[in-house]
Parts: structure tokens; C-alpha cells; sequence
């Protein structure tokens, strides 16, 4: 009887294991899964593993399953460096990561690192979200792969946009105090400059990250400024307080941003945003393909109805990995890099193509005003976590207008 | 003259929320002589619940019902954890209420996740109040000060001008003999710390929808509430009052000003305006460790 048990235990342990025994291609989410930045990790997780289920289902990859190994690094440099050592430990030759340009940095150097000394055990960066232009341009390298629009490109769209707008006379450029805040007070102040030289640039502020509560003072400056646009990189709880704090004290200026549309800001911001917040970014819910849209309501069917998959860069990253797997007829690293370069892939907004000089992909972009979604039903996705209001579509730079030059000279091995 | 006036305004609107913040801290410091470190995880609690409450009823009937909710589980944890800790000395009691800061924030986590709730402030509270200048002052920050100052009243006159005051003011410095009176001190004890957790509640209730109600709201404001304590002086209910204004209308102001420090390229004081704070508690214990109303040094 006993060993009948054991036999039967043995069994069904072998059952379980048995999908572990096939070869696997391992990635590893190396992003934060608690704390502050907790949510916004774990939305880019669950686009990730989305992703690799639906490939999954069809089969895999060279008849191997892709598996995702969540790893949370608390937005810590130094933990992520420890998580990519046992990452590789566990046979992961490939990581993505995405929030916060200061970890991407150092997982850049790091794999850089790890390859030159490691040959033939090579380790691939896809990188969804970290945006530095750095990335692409004096830093750039081999084993990083970049597929959200950088911030430069995003900026240009933007302030593309802006030229066009002939109310905006003078500008505040209100960021936190941090490398991306700085990035984007000084390729907006050089990009208004040569698109717009009449714009004043009336204000140029720099705040503590994550810390002020009522942004007031603040916008007592912008409105003793006069100016009637801000332009800001600011994201989470430090640009929904900033346009409540707008909102309270009558300021009526437009706010020109990156993330009013990501998860947790359209709740905050409420009624306090509408017909006042822009957004640039490379996602669009109601401008997709059907296609695309079908994909997107499995995913919420899966999820939460108000959850946006708005990470398509995650979706890409895996498929565009799929796909070079399947051209180069391996998963070693080195070939599938080779074969991401030039790599064309169909989006919900069209062709995107990886590009070959600096590991940039080149795509769509969009700029879109937060506006109420009345009469219901006029928007048929409502913006990230909320039902009454949506993003209304601007302007839409297809991909061949967002390609910024680079600076990149790229080593390849 | 436009910009002094409306950071004046501000100044004094944040120094308010900041007493709001901490005069419950003060509250128990002063009679229990413990330092909560959970003060801020109850200001969380009392948003979350003031925004369940609210969707539900309404946020009148949420400005009683979520303070008091956040006052019984406050007085439950002194009552059956934070009593027995106490018995252990001063650095068990910390150490408890440091564990119980966190644990609020992974319950918070389980039951509302770990994004903001669409908290609102109520129609009939929103819009704006009067117009300096070319700003206009909301409704909601008036009330918000209103209730401040009511709460200092308020608490003033519970504390000298009522029996029950009496027997908390001599609690604390004779409990063996007001027990000897016949008064049940350990209950008292557990009024007060429910009493002031409930006061971070109302605070939440009010600040939660007036910035953003999410779990690390209860973080950034951890810090600035024991500033505002030790600047105040430990345990002065008039001294966290003053230090607040204080401390409010010095940042606002720093924030104003676009002047450059000598010595540093891209440094301005407005940038210096948020450790402000941080640099007057350091100096205060430098030059007068009671604070500026204390009357004990610990």
C-alpha cells in the first residue's frame, strides 16, 4: 500500500514536471513587483507572460515553450545586477526590463560585461520601456534591444504637435528631479527652440522625485510665469497632484506629458484632466486594427475589463524574439540578435521595424487629449482603469516620421 | 505681491494638513510617551475607508464613520498587541508599531491593490472659493483648514476644560495615583490611542481625496509628521500648531524663490525646499532638543 502511494506520488510528481523537462527558452522579467513602482511592474509582467502564452499556445518556438521567470528587483540597480547573475544561473539568455533608466543602465553594462568574458553564453536585453536615448545613441550596444519609442522621439512628436498649436506662446518645463526629468527639460527647450522661436520658455523647474504633496506653490510659479502649456515627464502620483493642484488654483494652462495615460493616473486625474492633458505615446487603443483589438479584449477578458495592455512594447519584445528565433533556426543569442537587426514586424498601428544602427524600434506614435467619454460608448476603450473618460487622437506620426538620427557606432561581435 | 499673498495662502494650507497630520502623534506621544511610527499607515487607512464609506453612503456621513472605524481598530491594537509590547519597554513599543506600519500597507495592498482609488472630492465641496489675483482658492482647501483649526479647538478645550481631560493630563504624570483614585488607567490609555489614530483618520478622510489615495501615500508623509513633532516639541499639542505653520509656509516660500546658490551651477533654493524641513528639525535639536514648546527633553 505504501509503496503504492509513493509509486502514484511519483507519478503524478513526474505529471507536473513533465512540462518542465522540454527545452524552454527562459526570459527573465527583472522589474519591481512591490513597493512604489509595484503596479506598473507587474502590469509590464502580466503583457509579457500574455505574450508568451499566446505563442504557447500555438505551438512555441522551435517546438520549445517560452517561459517567463519573474524576478523583483524593487527598482534597485544593485538587485537587478544580483537578479541577472541568477537569472543566467538558471539558464535565462535572455532578460527584459523596463521601469526606470537608471536599471537599465546598469543591466546594460552588465550584460555587456557578462558577454565579453562569457563567449558563447551569450545574454539578449529587451528592453520595453527604459527610455533613455542614450540607449540608442553614445551607449549603445549589440545585446540591447529597445522596443518602446525613446523620449527624444516621443519629444519630437510632441513638439511636432506643438509647432501646429499657434495658442501656445509660452511654455513651463516642469520635471522631476531625476536623469530622465533633466533629459526632457533639455531636448524640449532645444526642440521648441528650433521648431518654435517664438515660444518663450517662461519657466524651467525641477522637483524632488515621489515627494511633494501639494504641488500649489508650484503652480503659483507657473501661473506668475503666465504660461499657458507646461510640458512635463512627470509620472505616477507626482502628475496627477500636479494637474489637481492646477486644477484647484484655476491655472489654464494644457498639460503636455508622457504618462497621463498609464496605470493609475487616469483615476487620479479625473475631471481634473479633461480637454487639458496630452499624452504622446506609441499606444492607441481605439485607432488599432480589429485584429489587434481582439487580442486586446482576450487580454482584459483575462485580466480586468479596465485593464489596458498599453505595454504593447512587451508584446513586441516577445514576438519580434519569436520570430527572429524562427528566421535564424536557433535560440542562441548571438544569431537571434543578428537576426531581430532589420526585423519587421506587423503592430496594432502597422509595420514596426527593429532598426540595425542602434537597436531602435521604429514605430508609430501617437498624441492624444484625455477627454470624457461621453455619450458612452462613442470611445470603445475607455482610458487605463476608468470608464468615463478616454484619450481623444490628435495627431498620429506614422513610423518612417518618428526615425531620430543616432550617434551609435555599433560594435557587433 | 501677487506671488507673496498666494504663498502665504499655501503656506499656511499645508501647514494646517500638516497639523491635521500630527496632532494625534502629539496627542499620544504626550500622554502615553511613545513615539507611533504606524501614525501614518492610520492617515492611509482613514483615506481608504473614507472612500469606501463615501462610494457607499456619502462623504458627510464618511467624515464621522471613517475616523471612528479607524479609532476602534486603533484602540482594538492598543488593547490586545500594543499593551502587551508596552510592558516590554520603549524599544519593543517602537519596534511594534514599526511592524504595524508595514502590515497596514500589505493589507492595504490585498484589499485595494496597489494602484490609486478613484477617491473624489464632493460636488458640493468642489470649485472655487474666492479669487486672488488671477488664482482662484478652492472650496475644498477652506474646509480642509476649517477642520484643522476646529480640531485644534476642539482638542484644546477636551483636554483643559473637561473632567476627562483632567484625568488624562494627571494619567500621564501620576498614573499610580490616579489609579489610586479609582480611574482605570490602562483604559485611558487606550482612549487616547484610539483618539489619535482616529484624528490621523479624519486627516486621511480629508487628504485622500484631495491628493492621491494609494498605498505609499502613507510613506511620504511619514517623515514630515515627526518633524513637525520634534520641531513643535514632543508632546505640545500648541507647539505641533505653531511648528506646522512653520514649516508649511517656510517650503512654500523656498519653493518661490528662483534664486541661485553661489558655489553650485544648477542649484536654486526653491530645489532646497523640500529638506528645508529636515535641516530646521536637526537645528532645533542642535540648539534646543525640547523643541519649541516641549517641556520634557525625551
Amino acid at each position: 500500500m505504501k509503496t503504492r502511494l509513493l509509486t502514484a506520488a511519483l507519478l503524478a510528481a513526474g505529471s507536473l514536471a513533465s512540462p518542465f523537462a522540454a527545452a524552454q527558452v527562459r526570459v527573465a522579467y527583472i522589474d519591481p513587483l512591490s513597493g512604489f513602482m509595484g503596479a506598473t511592474g507587474e502590469r509590464g509582467l502580466k503583457e509579457l507572460e500574455f505574450a508568451a502564452e499566446l505563442i504557447n499556445a500555438k505551438g512555441g518556438v522551435l517546438g520549445q515553450k517560452i517561459e517567463i521567470l519573474p524576478m523583483d528587483n524593487k527598482l534597485s540597480a544593485q538587485e537587478s545586477l544580483i537578479l541577472l547573475k541568477s537569472a543566467i544561473d538558471k539558464g535565462a539568455r535572455y532578460i527584459a526590463q523596463g521601469n526606470g533608466s537608471s536599471v537599465a543602465a546598469a543591466l546594460i553594462d552588465a550584460v555587456n560585461k557578462h558577454n565579453e568574458r562569457n563567449p558563447g553564453k551569450e545574454v539578449v536585453f529587451l528592453n520595453y520601456a527604459a527610455v533613455d536615448p542614450e540607449f540608442t545613441n553614445d551607449k549603445c550596444s549589440f545585446w540591447h534591444f529597445r522596443f518602446d519609442a525613446n523620449s527624444d522621439m516621443k519629444l519630437e512628436a510632441l513638439t511636432t504637435y506643438m509647432k501646429g498649436q499657434s495658442k501656445i506662446k509660452k511654455v513651463y518645463l516642469f520635471n522631476q528631479d531625476y536623469s530622465f526629468g533633466h533629459q526632457v527639460a533639455k531636448s524640449a527647450r532645444a526642440m521648441l527652440n528650433a521648431k518654435r522661436p517664438d515660444v518663450q520658455i517662461v519657466g524651467d523647474e525641477l522637483h524632488p522625485l515621489a515627494r511633494v504633496k501639494d504641488f500649489a506653490p508650484y503652480i503659483a510659479k507657473i501661473i506668475a510665469s503666465g504660461a499657458d502649456s507646461v510640458v512635463t515627464g512627470n509620472w505616477g502620483s507626482d502628475l496627477a497632484l500636479l494637474v489637481k493642484a492646477a486644477k484647484d488654483a484655476g491655472l489654464k494652462a494644457d498639460f503636455y506629458t508622457f504618462y497621463a495615460g498609464v496605470i493609475g493616473t487616469p483615476p487620479a486625474l479625473g475631471d481634473a484632466g479633461v480637454e487639458r492633458v496630452k499624452v504622446v505615446s506609441i499606444w492607441n487603443a481605439n485607432a488599432a486594427s480589429p485584429a489587434a483589438q481582439a487580442m486586446f479584449d482576450a487580454y482584459k477578458k483575462k485580466h480586468n475589463a479596465l485593464d489596458d495592455p498599453y505595454s504593447q512594447s512587451a508584446r513586441y519584445s516577445i514576438e519580434m524574439l519569436a520570430k527572429a528565433m524562427t528566421a535564424a533556426k536557433s535560440t542562441e543569442p548571438v544569431k537571434v540578435a543578428r537576426a531581430l537587426e532589420n526585423l519587421k514586424h506587423e503592430g496594432p498601428w502597422g509595420e514596426v521595424t527593429m532598426r540595425d544602427s542602434d537597436h531602435q524600434l521604429i514605430q508609430p506614435i501617437f498624441v492624444g487629449t484625455f477627454v470624457k467619454a461621453d455619450p458612452p460608448g462613442k470611445y470603445k476603450y475607455t482610458a487605463d482603469g476608468v470608464t468615463g473618460f478616454a484619450f481623444r487622437e490628435e495627431a498620429k506620426f506614422p513610423a518612417a516620421a518618428t526615425a531620430p538620427a543616432t550617434t551609435c557606432k555599433m560594435r557587433r561581435p | 505681491m501677487e506671488l507673496f499673498l498666494t504663498s502665504l495662502l499655501n503656506g499656511v494650507t499645508y501647514g494646517l494638513l500638516l497639523f491635521m497630520l500630527s496632532s494625534g502623534l502629539t496627542l499620544i506621544f504626550s500622554m502615553m510617551g511613545m513615539l507611533n511610527f504606524a501614525h501614518a499607515s492610520f492617515y492611509m487607512l482613514g483615506a481608504y475607508f473614507g472612500y469606501v464609506v463615501s462610494t457607499k453612503v456619502g462623504f458627510y456621513p464618511a467624515l464621522v464613520i471613517a475616523p471612528l472605524a479607524v479609532g476602534v481598530i486603533g484602540a482594538l491594537i492598543e488593547r490586545f498587541a500594543l499593551r502587551t509590547a508596552r510592558a516590554r519597554g520603549h524599544v519593543a513599543e517602537l519596534l511594534f508599531t514599526f511592524g504595524l506600519a508595514f502590515l497596514i500597507e500589505e493589507v492595504v495592498h490585498l484589499i485595494w491593490g496597489k494602484t490609486p482609488v478613484p477617491y473624489k472630492v464632493p460636488a458640493s465641496l468642489d470649485g472655487p472659493l474666492f479669487t486672488l489675483y488671477s488664482a482662484t482658492f478652492p472650496i475644498y482647501k477652506g474646509f480642509m483648514m476649517l477642520v484643522s483649526v476646529g480640531m485644534l479647538v476642539a482638542l484644546y478645550a477636551l483636554l483643559t476644560r473637561t473632567r476627562l481631560g483632567l484625568v488624562i493630563r494627571a494619567a500621564l504624570t501620576k498614573p499610580d495615583m490616579v489609579e489610586a483614585l479609582g480611574h482605570d488607567v490602562p483604559r485611558i490609555f487606550m482612549l487616547v490611542f484610539g483618539g489619535g489614530v482616529a484624528l490621523a483618520g479624519l486627516a486621511g478622510v480629508i487628504g485622500g481625496n484631495a491628493f492621491v489615495t494609494e498605498p505609499g501615500m502613507a510613506a511620504a508623509v511619514g517623515s514630515i509628521v515627526f518633524v513637525v513633532v520634534v520641531v513643535g516639541g514632543l508632546g505640545s499639542l500648541t507647539g505641533a500648531f505653531i511648528a506646522s505653520l512653520a514649516i508649511g509656509i517656510l517650503q512654500t516660500f523656498a519653493v518661490a524663490i528662483d534664486y541661485k546658490i553661489p558655489g553650485f551651477a544648477r542649484l536654486t533654493v526653491s530645489q532646497l525646499a523640500p529638506v528645508l524641513p529636515y535641516l530646521l528639525m536637526v537645528l532645533i535639536l542642535i540648539a534646543r532638543p525640547r523643541g519649541l514648546m516641549g517641556t520634557r527633553e525625551t
